[in-house]
């Protein structure tokens, strides 16, 4: 197990709402990530989102430890929840936002929704609030 | 290239009630996968999904896909 991959799986532990992306909710870089990003602001949750394009060693671990191959993966309470298809798939259906009450406890939505950023490549994990 | 993934969803998916591969493109990489089997039933959107990469890991790997949509419904 290397480091990257601890930070990586430490996470997607520690984070109510994880979206793996690529780019950041600022600036996506992605089609489909976008999609996901969407499909969760719309159901109010709080993301906290990792770029994956910084190192590509970032997907290949991730991808390892989720057996997903492809990007956006969003992941609540350490569960992976799916890819954009599905996100957006629940999310027009109001089961995303079933899924957020069952796994966060009911009032989750308890303040503002707020998304930040962590850093998992270099020499710690880094997190930031997205202004 | 739509006709090589056909063949490996009906390969895993040989009961299917819907097959269909939409590039989406034209550029033969983006693609839009729709299989409707039994074999869903029953089973979380994640774990439907799942089925579809594993029937597709080869051009996945490959790189012959550089973009997947996946729509699944169960046969019933």
């Amino acid at each position: 197990m290397t480091e990257l991959s601890d930070r990586i799986r430490s996470t997607i532990e520690s984070e109510d709402v994880v979206l793996f992306m690529k780019g950041t909710p600022q600036q996506v870089l992605c089609g489909n990530s976008a999609r996901a990003l969407d499909a969760l602001r719309s159901a109010g949750a709080s993301v906290t989102a990792v770029d994956v394009l910084p190192d590509p060693a970032i997907r290949q671990e991730l991808s390892a430890l989720s057996n997903w191959p492809t990007i956006p993966q969003v992941f609540v309470r350490g569960e992976l929840v799916g890819g954009a298809d599905i996100v957006e798939e629940l999310a027009a259906s109001g089961e995303l936002r079933e899924k957020l009450d069952a796994s966060l406890g009911e009032g989750w939505p308890n303040g503002d929704r707020s998304e930040r950023v962590v850093e998992v490549t270099g020499g710690e994990t880094r997190l930031r609030l997205v202004p | 290239m739509t006709a090589r993934l056909e063949d490996l969803l009906r390969q895993a998916f040989p009961d299917a009630a819907e097959l269909r591969v939409e590039d989406r493109t034209g550029g033969g990489d983006h693609f839009q996968v729709r299989v409707a089997s039994d074999r869903f039933d029953g089973l979380p959107l994640v774990e439907q999904h799942r089925l579809v990469y594993d029937a597709l890991a080869e051009p996945l790997a490959d790189g012959t896909i550089h973009e997947l949509r996946i729509s699944t419904r169960g046969g019933s």
